[in-house]
């Protein structure tokens, strides 16, 4: 049965999961464009989107890559860098800095959408859960960071990537990474693939529209011609 | 060279009455939803005044249009590209909806539901947001109403800049004029030139600057970018919205709302050419008073036949060339040079452009008589004191707004000669520099104003915009059908819950009962 479990949460629900996140998107994107924005609610309510929106950004990005990078980068392909022992002492280490940022902006974030009646009262009904979620897997990454002091050798940091990269390749035996690792771990990988599953109904398609090509575009003005 | 056409405005400032009909048959017509009840595409405000929002004038707060950077390269105030992106998550620079007035409706049913009272049912005040009691509105699009309030507030008009304000707070040199405003449809648009996505656009045709509502973000620094706060964000659909200049009706030869409900006949709409290679070379004029001349630069010359060829080549129809030849804008902007662009030291070449009021000559009662050299009398001497104008019209420059207002008193003079007396007052004409001809026309145009003076609207080209919504079949499908709506059509907030979201507020203009989303402290 814990066989089982391992390996429907962590050899079939990430496919799933990315699936509806990739197709989910798509969609949204072709059929619903009217609906993908940023949601923004600043003209309703200034107060603590300076310190609380900024924080939580910067750290949500910076875990994000962090992430992404930490966890796709093979082993081959760093370790004659660096080891993995001190990758997994400089991940907890930024993951832990980047981490509280974030925390502390969503505290202030969660906080002003409950409390402040004008972002009560014009939030989807996705927005607030969406935003607990994010918060408790912040936490449950933020506990991870004792798990991970207890052995710094960087097993578990590499036997998560290779798990990450077993499921990106299709190699059909990513579970068997996980088995053994701590449950902080596990609920933490778990959340994290809700989260995808869940981004094409909320407001972080958003994300998809990071308007980089804004930096790139020649000049300022755009002009249309007629179609 | 490229030509390209634009339809353009001009307001004559010198007869608007104040009533406010073009706010609010725009407002019928374009935001009468939930998410922009606070938005007025079109407002008229009493100056001087702060404005709606408030203070929208003072980019030193704003940090609205272009600023000229350190090699004389134009830059938009509130910063580069990446100073922009990194004002993305918090922007700073974004007013809050109080700056405008959070919208509110009143309890009607309150009316209808009240049980036996001693007293008469009241329709109280709720907010349109929240649903919660309001005391009284505190802020509007027209609030300083004919000079309501304290002058002490209504003196930080960014107009009064350089010019000894405490004296106009006295009953005795007080003024006033009506400022009515939409978007200005600028040839260098701040807006589109900080939108990240590129959702905003101008129409090469005629000039038209939209926000694509698919393409839209929302991440709101078009509202910033913009130094006339002109672009609204509408906080239902969480996607910025602004003045179209009734496209619809414009391609189809009709004046924008605002323009054929005008009761006083103030609006003129027309073509003017111009040179869109020149656009960034007008707009970087290193002297801020240069830029209205830096702008009437690059306007061409409808009747030379050398800019005639090149627009033909350029793409501009010959029923296009023929309207910017009787094209009333062109005339009063630049043969009579008597209207003038809205605060042009934005740097945006505004395309709105306003004739100055006159006002009565200060103290003339007193003295028995009209100060001047005989011919007309001296304009300094008006109520409205010259260097406002210039502020709010031509960076601070007086001398233009003075050659037009005396243009304007010499047209009432010579009128009033030949009407009254009989006689032919040329030598008021020559003092301002005009022929008996040039005089006709204008008191045609400006005076009598027919509705065929006004406005002249070359229609769009359906071989040029492909299928149009003149189209027979096009016509009835989209007859009594929404413009902007969340994707269901007419349904009017009856929108079912999708995956993708749908919207939290009903339209309260609409008349239908506000939810109450969160209830005041006097309501538990």
């Amino acid at each position: 049965m814990a066989n089982y479990i391992n390996q429907f949460f962590f050899g079939i629900y990430p496919y799933l999961a990315l699936t509806v996140f990739f197709l989910g998107s798509l969609l949204r994107y072709d059929r619903d464009q009217y609906t993908w924005k940023a949601s923004s609610s600043q003209l309703l309510s200034k107060k603590d989107m300076r310190v609380g929106s900024n924080l939580f950004h910067i750290g949500i990005i910076m875990l994000f890559f962090g992430h992404l990078f930490g966890l796709l980068t093979p082993h081959w392909a760093y370790h004659f860098a660096i080891s993995a022992g001190t990758k997994q002492v400089l991940a907890m280490t930024a993951g832990g800095i980047f981490g509280l940022m974030c925390l502390v902006g969503m505290v202030l974030l969660i906080r002003r959408r409950i409390l402040d009646p004008r972002i009560r009262a014009t939030s989807q009904p996705a927005d607030l859960p969406i935003l607990l979620i994010l918060f408790v897997q912040l936490v449950l990454g933020l506990l991870t960071i004792p798990y991970s002091a207890q052995h710094l050798d960087g097993s578990s940091m590499l036997a998560l990537a290779n798990w990450a990269q077993h499921v990106v390749t299709f190699q059909g035996d990513a579970a068997s990474f996980v088995a053994g690792q701590a449950w902080v771990f596990k609920i933490h990988l778990v959340l994290g693939l809700t989260i995808f599953l869940l981004f094409p109904f909320t407001r972080l398609v958003h994300v998809w529209s990071v308007p980089v090509q804004y930096l790139s575009r020649s000049g300022y003005q755009i002009v249309r011609k007629r179609a | 060279m490229k030509i390209r056409a634009q339809i353009g405005m001009v307001l004559n400032l010198d007869k608007c009455i104040g009533c406010h009909t073009c706010s609010v048959t725009c407002k019928n017509v374009w935001t009468s939803r939930q998410g922009v009840e606070y938005a007025w595409f079109n407002n008229v405000e009493s100056k001087p005044g702060v404005g709606y929002p408030r203070r929208w004038e003072n980019q030193e707060v704003w940090n609205g249009g272009w600023i000229l950077s350190g090699k004389n390269k134009l830059k938009p105030k509130m910063g580069g590209k990446f100073r922009l992106l990194a004002k993305i998550f918090a922007n700073p620079d974004l007013p809050e909806i109080d700056e405008y007035y959070e919208p509110f409706t009143y309890e009607y049913q309150h009316l209808q539901k009240a049980p036996a009272s001693r007293t008469t049912p009241t329709a109280r005040m709720r907010s349109a947001i929240t649903g919660a009691r309001m005391e009284k509105p505190v802020w509007g699009p027209n609030w300083e109403e004919i000079l309501g309030g304290e002058f002490s507030k209504r003196a930080e008009d960014s107009n009064f800049e350089n010019i000894e304000k405490e004296i106009y707070g006295q009953f005795e040199n007080t003024f006033m004029m009506y400022l009515p405003r939409l978007c200005e449809h600028c040839l260098n648009p701040t807006c589109v030139a900080s939108c990240p996505s590129g959702a905003i656009y101008k129409r090469e045709e005629d000039g038209i600057v939209l926000i694509d509502q698919d393409k839209c973000r929302g991440w709101r620094m078009c509202v910033s970018g913009c130094p006339y706060k002109k672009i609204y964000f509408n906080w239902q659909s969480g996607k910025s919205e602004k003045c179209t200049f009734c496209y619809p009706r414009i391609e189809a030869g009709d004046p924008t709302v605002c323009s054929e409900t005008c009761v006083g006949r103030i609006r003129y709409l027309g073509v003017l050419l111009y040179d869109a290679d020149r656009i960034s070379e007008a707009a970087s004029a290193t002297a801020k008073e240069d830029l209205y001349q830096a702008q009437l630069d690059i306007f061409l010359d409808p009747n030379d036949p050398a800019v005639i060829a090149q627009a033909r080549e350029d793409g501009v129809p010959d029923s296009w060339l023929e309207a910017a030849r009787q094209s009333p804008v062109y005339k009063m902007a630049m043969e009579w040079k008597v209207a003038f662009p809205l605060h042009p030291e934005y740097r945006t070449l505004p395309m709105v452009w306003y004739i100055p009021p006159l006002s009565p000559i200060q103290n003339a009662a007193e003295q028995g008589k009209i100060p001047g050299d005989g011919v007309i009398p001296d304009v300094t001497r008006l109520r409205i004191p010259v260097k406002y104008l210039a502020n709010m019209l031509t960076a601070g420059k007086e001398e233009p707004v003075i050659h037009a207002l005396e243009r304007m008193i010499a047209m009432r003079a010579y009128m009033r000669a030949r009407t009254v007396d009989g006689v032919n007052a040329t030598g008021v004409l020559e003092r301002v520099g005009l022929t008996e001809q040039a005089l006709d026309e204008m008191y045609r145009i400006m005076a009598l104003a027919s509705y065929e003076d006004r406005y002249v609207i070359p229609s769009n080209h359906r071989e040029y915009a492909g299928e149009t919504p003149f189209d027979n079949e096009l016509a009835f499908n989209y007859r009594s059908s929404c413009g902007f709506s969340f994707g269901n059509g007419c349904s009017e907030g009856t929108t079912k819950t999708s995956l993708f979201g749908s919207p939290t507020h009903k339209n309260t203009l609409s008349g239908k009962t506000l939810a109450v989303k969160v209830k005041s402290n006097e309501d538990l």
